[in-house]
């Protein structure tokens, strides 16, 4: 899992344009996930994410997914669970104060950001404390019901 | 340093300015430009206050603010809260250590309006070390904030009157808000972004981890004046005293986050007196910080050297003949009575 953690970072660019594709064809699915219900969709929703995100980036299912911000380095696999940063005990080789095995996440998100073509770095997008409600819920879903801002139909 | 509106109650904060965001000193004295000195004092274990007041008064006219800090490094102490209440009552600025290792949202929100109801005009964000390091690794991380949400939060109760929840308060916490910075922890290159990105969240001071390495400093603070941020934050350099060449490789392998070069460690193993020359590199530190472009002053970590935080101040002469606050200065009234 690790090592593909690693692996989904080094290759942040085109991943990072795969994963907005998937986004962008589910948004075009609104009218049919509307029609079967979010809420009867989430659970099977959750598999798939975790099959996909799960294995490719050890997505720790949130809910609220940021790793388009995080060059794919899932936030919630730090063991503060910061959502904005690094921490100031990341060891002088990168790893991670709590877990010295561990390459410290925000690191590796720093790593994933480099890559990227924008011109602000979208690691400096201030992230909103973490909703607890949504664990384990489907962030994909939230975020097409976002896009559509039908979150009051749910 | 003095104003012509000071309080005659020691335990009233100075009038509000326009333009400021917190009626504290720290904010004043920074905003008109001096050369700021900040100290941490040591939270005791213990529940007697007079131990409080003994270990702040150390630092009594060498610092224009003092630190209380929450649980520093997971290890249990009386609370930054605590602290903060009895040395506002005799007029100390105090900066309020808030982790987010050991409270959630509520909690903290709570504390927040608590302490700038008992006079604390400063709040310093901190993420907090892991439970890990500390006297009760056994512990319950929390984590339900990080420091940069909760500036975030911390700056909306000030500025927007609410709650996280969208609440309305009915008087918002007048508080000048702090943040932590470690130039020195990797990625270096991202460092100064991160620095950029707590401002955003709401920083308008920070104060560095312990700075031993004068060129790391001094390429980070070149980044952050070419970001133009120093004009929009207040950065204090962390300094302190090394006991010894022993205590200093012991803080190099045990203390998160804290950078100390191998020049450093052969000077002080080389030294007669190690104590002395850690107090000597301290001092040349602040002096060398003091000349970079951008950094507007010093916070002194004399962890159990506190005794020493007046001789350090004294000898590197950043105070440049300015007269500190301190209470009953200039006043005949025994700061006790209140």
């Amino acid at each position: 899992m690790y090592r593909m953690r690693r692996w989904s970072v080094r290759n942040a660019r085109w991943l990072k344009s795969l994963y907005h594709g998937i986004e962008k064809t589910l948004t075009l699915c609104h009218p049919l996930f509307k029609r079967i219900g979010y809420r009867r969709l989430d659970k099977t929703f959750l598999v798939v994410e975790k099959l996909t995100k799960g294995v490719l980036i050890d997505s720790q299912s949130c809910g609220q997914c940021i790793v388009g911000f995080t060059g794919l380095s899932c936030p919630m696999n730090c063991p503060k669970t910061m959502r904005n940063g690094p921490c100031g005990g990341v060891r002088a080789d990168g790893k991670c104060e709590v877990i010295p095995e561990m390459d410290c996440v925000w690191v590796m998100a720093w790593e994933g950001n480099q890559q990227t073509e924008e011109k602000e770095y979208p690691i400096q997008f201030v992230q909103p404390a973490l909703d607890n409600q949504l664990i384990g819920t489907s962030a994909w879903l939230r975020e097409v019901r976002i896009r559509k801002a039908v979150d009051h139909e749910i | 340093m003095k104003f012509d509106d000071e309080p005659l109650v020691p335990g009233e904060n100075l009038p509000f300015r326009a333009g400021h965001d917190s009626p504290g000193r720290l904010e004043r004295v920074l905003r008109a430009g001096a050369f700021v000195v900040t100290a941490e004092v040591a939270p005791p274990d213990s529940a007697d206050p007079e131990e409080v007041y003994t270990r702040a008064a150390l630092f009594d006219g060498y610092v224009d603010a003092i630190n209380a800090t929450d649980g520093s490094g997971a290890n249990c102490h009386m609370s930054s809260v605590g602290m903060c209440s009895l040395l506002t009552r005799r007029g100390y600025a105090m900066v309020m250590q808030v982790s987010a290792r050991d409270r959630n949202r509520i909690a903290i929100q709570g504390d927040v309006l608590g302490a700038s109801a008992m006079g604390v005009s400063n709040i310093l964000c901190l993420t907090g070390d892991s439970v890990g390091v500390g006297d009760h690794p056994e512990a319950k991380p929390v984590f339900d904030l990080d420091c940069i949400s909760m500036l975030d939060m911390v700056r909306g109760m000030r500025d927007k009157e609410q709650f996280l929840s969208g609440r309305k308060l009915t008087s918002a916490p007048r508080v000048f808000l702090g943040a932590a910075a470690n130039p020195f922890g990797p990625p270096l290159d991202y460092r100064p972004l991160r620095l950029a990105k707590k401002v955003a969240a709401g920083a308008q001071f920070v104060q560095t981890q312990y700075c031993f390495d004068i060129e790391i400093f001094r390429n980070y603070m070149s980044v952050v004046r070419d970001m133009g941020i120093h004009e929009q934050v207040f950065v204090l350099a962390g300094v302190g005293p090394l006991a010894s060449a022993k205590s200093a490789e012991w803080i190099r392998s045990n203390v998160p986050g804290v950078h100390i070069p191998e020049h450093i460690i052969h000077r002080l193993a080389g030294a007669d007196k190690q104590k002395d020359e850690g107090v000597n590199i301290c001092v040349e530190m602040i002096q060398q910080i003091g000349e970079i472009e951008g950094v507007h002053g010093v916070h002194i970590m004399a962890f159990k050297q506190e005794h020493r935080v007046a001789e350090i101040v004294t000898r590197s002469g950043v105070l440049a003949g300015r007269e500190l606050w301190h209470p009953g200065i200039g006043r005949d009234v025994d700061p006790a009575i209140h």
